[in-house]
């Protein structure tokens, strides 16, 4: 360790609330993002069981039509802008700097920032609920001219998009910059972990989208206040561009919120297998053609708009190719399980359930890319069903097997096997319980984002409501356990897990304050 | 890639924290203002105070620490791609307004003249609409008076001209500055600063012509909309490029950079570059075709 490092009283941190406020250590801002995605979590879930609680039965029961609509707003913002998102950053700033053996984030101040804005941000979004007129209602997409309607609430959710959105945009500049300038020696980018590898990918979608949809939301703002005509036909605009301009943001958006999974899925298969990773290379190949790919797919959100025949059939297609490297990477997986030595803890639970769950959601994905048969499923429970497999099962299943996998070398305490377990049996059993029914019922046509539904959709949405009380529930037991394991618990060792590879497990559990002061030496 | 345990970490640090309450501040005192508070305007002005307090002691910081010798090439490194990675996200920024631009004159207001999937929508609500860029009339709905277009060979190409030689006399300071030329780096610094004045100047002349003889504003249709959300965009980063400029020009009088050592000359230059290309784009797209 140098003098400079010395001089600067390293191993003292301020203690108490100046610490956390004042940190520019990737390990207190990774536990702060994981945290402030576990409260956000739960206050999105709230709003999920308002959803399910009107959708259990036929006909109004507790709320009004316009804070139903609020509800599905709200709980889309929060899971992707205050859930996924930060907690996959926080995963990105605990391990990547541990992974790569450098000593902390390239700018650890910036750090600080990207981590503060977003409780400011969504408190600012959160006071929307209070406001004359409501929280916003249009739903997540912010469609015009339904959103220009919003009330007061309006300029507070621009704004608050544009916070998120300079968080994020920071958080992956920090990432990039630490991935390709803070390896220790003879870390090569062909070395790094593919947890790495997929968030330096998600980092460049990052920066490339955050901006486009900062720009559309502008557009939004200024179209309501300022007299543009932007998605205004009478003024020679297109409400429909603002669909394009979302969605060229949103498509690489649903890909930032699953690829950093495929990277933790990659690290904790090859554990429990005890087998190195299948075809590490194919692995970093098929992340970047998805990336790219992400990029070019954007209208098959947009199939029942009125697009030009050349545009449905382009981007239908474009949208089938996702499955090649998509397919590499689940064929990978599962050929690294083939002949393994498996055993199977809670995170390599997560992690099978997640490979099992996330191919369903893909395949419906696949139908939902035929534009033909997306007339039909357009706007449907079958949407909703397609994404909630590929964002519960799938990137909250993988950020939970995350937590599993590195808690041990977290907190330096192993968790409870018997707690993980149950609370893995009744996500999983739950989740489905959930979600499959609204398969059927989106099948047979009934719409998404309405508080009331015909009779025949009665049993499935009972179902589901029963489906989501319970995975709401079930998700006490992580919290409970999450706590209970950070108080104390049996010792971790070092290595944590048998088949454990990676600089990670070289660190004591927990780790120093600091990593790497002085580089390892990578063989 | 590390060689050694020197790279510097800045311990806890204030500044974030005063910047994202700046921040949050500035944004509800606007969105008030939006909303018709009384208040918001005052909310609004605290917080941009507490922005540019913010800004001026966290850059302050990390000055005295670069003066003080605290950064390694390593550290280096990562300022520059933290300024590189920027500027991508401000071009992709920049990319949603063109793309808008694009879109609008591609297919919008064709489909609205009739062409292709857009004859119905002609015929049932707009059957007069004949669509020709650039606009002249805000668009077919005629939501507001009309309107005359901002010609290219008047203002717009001398500003072209004094953008364009403003990277000229940058390129010959940082060459002074590598050759230890202090005098010929304060002066090209000097000469950017006072381009990029000029140019805000004639954008602010534009600006009243096209509000006062043109009758051309925000809500002159898409036309007023692209052209004033992409022009009035690059205005504010040529503002905020030139108070840049007037910072590493007053420290370059005060004497700091070394031909070793400027890496944030290098990242106003660049940025001042990125400046210029996007004004490149405006003029084409937005002016001349």
């Amino acid at each position: 360790m140098s003098s400079v490092v010395k001089d600067t009283h390293h191993e003292e941190h301020p203690s108490g609330i100046m610490r956390w406020i004042t940190t520019t250590n990737h390990k207190d801002i990774g536990t702060l993002y994981l945290w402030f995605a576990m409260i956000m979590f739960f206050i999105g879930g709230l709003m999920a069981l308002v959803i399910r609680s009107e959708l259990f039965q036929p006909g109004l029961q507790f709320v009004d039509p316009q804070f139903f609509n609020s509800m599905t707003t709200m709980h889309a913002l929060v899971m992707i802008f205050g859930v996924v998102m930060p907690a996959f950053t926080g995963l990105a700033n605990w391990m990547i700097p541990i992974m790569i053996g450098g000593p902390d984030m390239a700018l650890p101040r910036m750090n600080n920032w990207s981590f503060w804005i977003m409780p400011f941000a969504f408190s600012m979004l959160l006071s929307t609920l209070w406001m004359d007129g409501g929280a916003p209602a249009g739903g997540w997409t912010l469609y015009p001219p339904l959103s220009l309607q919003t009330g007061d609430a309006f300029p507070f959710l621009i704004f608050a998009i544009h916070f998120m959105g300079l968080s994020s945009i920071m958080g992956a500049i920090n990432i990039v910059a630490t991935i390709l300038n803070m390896r220790a020696p003879g870390m090569t980018l062909m070395k790094m972990p593919l947890f790495v590898w997929t968030w330096l990918i998600t980092a460049f979608l990052l920066i490339a989208v955050m901006p486009v949809l900062a720009g559309g939301v502008t557009m939004l703002l200024t179209d309501k206040f300022f007299g543009t005509s932007f998605f205004n036909a009478a003024g020679g605009g297109d409400p429909v561009m603002f669909q394009h301009i979302f969605w060229f943001f949103g498509h690489p958006e649903v890909y930032i919120l699953i690829l950093p999974s495929f990277g933790v899925v990659s690290a904790i298969i090859p554990t429990f297998a005890r087998k190195p990773l299948f075809g590490y290379s194919s692995m970093v190949y098929a992340t970047a053609s998805i990336a790219f790919l992400s990029f070019i797919v954007w209208a098959h959100h947009m199939f029942t708009v009125g697009m030009p025949l050349a545009g449905e059939v382009f981007f239908m297609f474009a949208t089938m190719l996702i499955a090649v490297p998509t397919g590499v990477k689940v064929f990978n997986w599962v050929t690294t399980m083939w002949k393994g030595a498996m055993t199977f803890e809670t995170p390599m639970l997560f992690a099978i359930g997640f490979i099992i769950m996330f191919t369903i959601g893909g395949f419906s994905g696949l139908m939902l890319a035929i534009t033909p048969a997306d007339f039909q499923y357009h706007d449907t429970y079958f949407v909703v069903a397609h994404f909630h497999y590929v964002l519960v099962p799938g990137s909250i299943f993988a950020i939970m097997a995350a937590c599993y996998f590195w808690l041990p070398k977290w907190t330096g305490n192993m968790y409870s096997e018997t707690l993980g377990k149950a609370h893995f049996w009744l996500s999983t059993f739950f989740v489905n319980l959930t979600f499959f029914p609204m398969h059927f019922v989106g099948l047979a046509g009934m719409p998404r984002r309405i508080p009331d539904y015909s009779l025949q959709f009665a049993d499935y949405n009972m179902i589901a409501s029963i489906g989501a009380f319970g995975f709401g529930f079930a998700q006490l037991i992580f919290l409970y356990l999450i706590i209970k394991t950070i108080k104390g618990g049996v010792k971790a060792t070092d290595k944590v897990w048998e088949g454990a590879e990676g600089l990670e497990w070289t660190l004591s559990s927990p780790p120093p304050y600091h990593s790497f002061n002085t580089p390892p030496v990578i063989k | 890639m590390s060689e050694s345990g020197s790279y510097y970490i800045p311990h806890g640090s204030k500044w974030p924290i005063i910047a994202t309450v700046g921040v949050c501040t500035s944004m509800v005192g606007g969105s008030s203002l939006l909303n018709g508070s009384d208040i918001g305007k005052y909310i609004l002005f605290a917080g941009l105070a507490i922005v540019v307090f913010m800004i001026v002691g966290w850059f302050s910081t990390v000055i005295s620490e670069s003066e003080d010798g605290l950064y390694d090439s390593q550290v280096d490194s990562s300022f520059r791609m933290g300024m590189i990675w920027f500027i991508f996200s401000e071009v992709m920024f920049f990319a949603a307004f063109f793309g808008a631009l694009y879109y609008v004159r591609a297919y919008s207001l064709p489909w609205l003249g009739g062409e292709g999937s857009g004859l119905a929508t002609n015929t049932f609500l707009w059957p007069e609409y004949e669509a020709i860029w650039p606009l002249t009339g805000n668009g077919p709905g005629e939501i507001g008076g009309d309107f005359k277009t901002m010609g290219a060979w008047g203002l717009p190409a001398i500003n072209t001209a004094i953008l364009l030689t403003s990277g000229v006399t940058l390129t010959w300071a940082h060459h002074a500055l590598k050759e230890m030329k202090r005098m010929q780096l304060i002066i090209g610094l000097g000469l950017t600063v006072a381009l990029g004045i000029i140019f805000m100047y004639l954008q602010a002349l534009e600006y009243g012509h096209a509000f006062n003889d043109l009758n051309l504003n925000m809500g002159s249709g898409i036309y007023g909309s692209t052209f004033f959300m992409l022009t009035g965009f690059h205005g504010f980063h040529v503002t905020i490029g030139t108070i840049m400029l007037m910072v590493i020009l007053g420290r370059s009088i005060y004497g700091h950079f070394n031909p070793k050592n400027h890496f944030a000359f290098e990242a106003v230059a660049w940025y001042w570059h990125f400046v210029d290309v996007v004004w490149l784009g405006l003029f084409i797209f937005v002016y001349w075709i």
